[in-house]
């Protein structure tokens, strides 16, 4: 089976001149369909800069990154921006939903910018905030959801457009405990369901328990890689970084 | 999706929008009303040069297009007849008097306008019958008094001028109505010259003299198109005379050119004005939703669509603003005294409006290119 996304020795260093700082070193991974993987490490590890390199935000200073067979490397901006919408999800930590759009809105505002706003997308949609028991949320604003339900409809807004990689930063730092296990317990069924790479950013290592692998990153390296569920199982029980 | 995007936020924001809107609709207001007055008082001080018959005006030399210290001898009029080129010419006399109203009413100021029969400076009338002899004690008047003070055609009126320290009344039989023909801010009333040179004020009683002296002369051309040309000519051949055209003459008359510099640079100033709001606020919003914006360009909207999503707002905004602005000028405009002297036409409405419309883009400038600098890595806290 091809792996979704393919890294090959990607670096981040940051010149300012006066100080090199290396933010990503040498990072090589890949991520099959229906994979979803955690990367965790504390702070300064360098784990969000990885995921703004994957989701083409940030340029590598070195390396290859490789999407559902696209070269991000080889994509000029306005490409990357096409790319991002066709084949990445997003899930971030906080603003994470448009304020003036409902939660039907927001999912749909996906499919809108891919042009496939049908009324079929639309009942997808629905379908999908439906599964994640948001059916009798779809007309409300984001100001009138909970922080676990608003993370469940970027969660359906990462997913409704069929994306190759499903990238999550910190999706559930503003939740309390239960609501985050719910959160990523729906993240990881449906990425698993959809077929779908998923990558979690996440420094609570509670959060690990509904992953198939764990990247642990240290100084801008790959300190460990965990793959074993009675290993996740254990390190899930560990607490934050 | 840029109008999907801004109608959506404006929708689901229409309390703060619409406030905004509201503080456009008062700029609207304040720039029509001193767009209005502009043209008002303009009118009011130009209005009867400015229908003017004729192509050219006459003035004394060395007076500074004075209408009122400018002497010109009726024996100039035959110079001028025989002048080729020159179509016809009509002498006229400017004076301020006061229309004595019956019934306890509050006298009119009004300009007493002479001018010759049948003669350029004499207005064409709309109803009744144009003044048909160089003396006699008949009167066209302005429309605006025959309808605000209730006169008809056939009505005696009474005008009162001053004569040294005396004040002398003198009945004229209304025998037409003419359109608005204002001048010196007052509304005319036209006498025959030879009357007007009788009953217009003077310092001392008998000094008509035998030799009839007008203030100006009107100069019609055979063709219309060589004012230039004829301006020149009538110079050479007539002397001690200055002529010039009739935007010229009124543009001279003392205090018009400074009143509507002043009112134009206030206009000038207010539009400014609105612009600096409405770019404060559409930047201060952008610098609101940077997070939001960073959000939509790491899921992949590009930046056109965010920046025509910032244009449609503005340009939404204005228009609604604009639109009940003018709504709320003409609402104003109705309940306003006949006094103050407020006209819009179509023509300065429309440009007015167009300025208004277009302030709001120009002052959103910076807001658009604000939201186009955001980084998608905002969304990303980097």
């Amino acid at each position: 089976m091809e792996p979704i996304l393919r890294t090959e020795s990607v670096t981040k260093i940051y010149d300012t001149g006066s100080l090199t700082v290396k933010a990503v070193d040498q990072v090589s991974l890949e991520i099959y369909p229906g994979e979803f993987v955690a990367l965790v490490g504390p702070s300064g590890s360098g784990k969000t800069t990885m995921l703004a390199m994957l989701a083409g935000l940030l340029n590598m200073t070195q390396g290859s990154i490789r999407i559902d067979g696209h070269e991000l490397g080889m994509l000029n901006e306005k490409e990357k921006t096409y790319f991002r919408r066709e084949k990445i999800g997003f899930i971030f930590q906080a603003n994470n939903l448009i304020p003036y759009l409902t939660a039907l809105e927001n999912v749909e505002l996906m499919l809108r910018l891919n042009s496939t706003n049908s009324q079929y997308c639309r009942d997808e949609a629905k379908k999908l905030l439906g599964r994640l028991g948001l059916s009798d949320r779809l007309h409300n604003l984001p100001k009138q959801l909970s922080g676990g339900q608003q993370q469940r409809v970027a969660i359906a807004r990462a997913l409704i457009h069929d994306p190759s990689l499903v990238l999550a930063d910190e999706p559930t730092a503003a939740l309390d405990t239960e609501r985050a296990y719910q959160v990523v317990q729906f993240f990881s069924e449906l990425v698993h369901e959809q077929k779908r790479a998923g990558i979690m950013v996440t420094h609570d290592l509670r959060m690990t328990q509904h992953v198939d692998r764990v990247i642990q990153m240290v100084d801008g390296k790959i300190f460990k890689i965990i793959d074993d569920r009675t290993e996740i199982a254990a390190m899930s029980t560990g607490g934050r970084i | 999706m840029s109008f999907y995007l801004a109608s959506k936020e404006i929708w689901r924001n229409k309390g703060r929008f619409l406030l905004f809107s509201l503080v456009i609709a008062l700029i609207t207001v304040l720039v029509l009303f001193i767009a209005a007055l502009a043209q008002g008082l303009g009118l009011a001080n130009k209005e009867y040069i400015e229908k003017l018959n004729a192509e050219l005006i006459v003035f004394q030399e060395k007076v500074e297009l004075s209408t009122t210290t400018s002497r010109v001898g009726l024996d100039k009029l035959n110079d001028l007849r025989r002048l080729k080129g020159v179509a016809d010419v009509g002498a006229i006399g400017f004076s301020s008097a006061t229309l004595v109203l019956p019934n306890g009413q509050k006298s009119l100021d009004i300009s007493l306008i002479g001018a010759q029969s049948d003669k350029p400076g004499m207005p064409p009338v709309l109803s009744g019958n144009p003044i048909r002899s160089n003396r006699g004690y008949q009167a066209v008047i302005d429309g605006s008094i025959a309808s605000r003070n209730d006169i008809s055609i056939g009505d005696e009126i009474t005008v009162k001028t001053i004569v040294g320290s005396e004040d002398k009344f003198y009945r004229l039989k209304v025998v037409g109505i003419t359109d608005g023909q204002q001048y010196f801010y007052q509304p005319s009333v036209f006498i025959p010259f030879e009357t007007w040179d009788k009953i217009r004020p003077q310092a001392t009683e008998g000094q008509s003299q035998y030799n009839l002296v007008a203030n100006v002369i009107a100069v019609k051309l055979t063709n219309p198109q060589d004012i230039q040309i004829m301006a020149k000519y009538i110079v050479n051949q007539v002397g001690d005379v200055e002529v010039v055209d009739r935007k010229t003459a009124y543009e001279a008359t003392p205090g018009y050119s400074a009143q509507q510099s002043t009112l134009n640079t206030q206009q000038g100033f207010t539009l400014l004005i609105g612009i600096l709001v409405i770019g404060g606020f559409f930047q201060i919003q952008t610098l609101q939703k940077v997070p939001q914006i960073g959000v939509l360009k790491a899921i992949g909207t590009q930046n056109n669509i965010i920046a025509f999503t910032v244009i449609m707002q503005i340009i939404l905004v204005t228009i609604i603003g604009v639109a009940l602005g003018s709504i709320g000028t003409f609402l104003l405009s109705l309940g306003l005294p006949n006094g103050i002297p407020i006209l819009l036409t179509g023509k300065t409405a429309i440009i007015t409006i167009i300025t208004l419309l277009m302030i709001g883009p120009i002052g959103g400038l910076v807001s658009v290119q604000l939201a186009l600098r955001v980084e998608p890595l905002t969304a990303l806290g980097m």
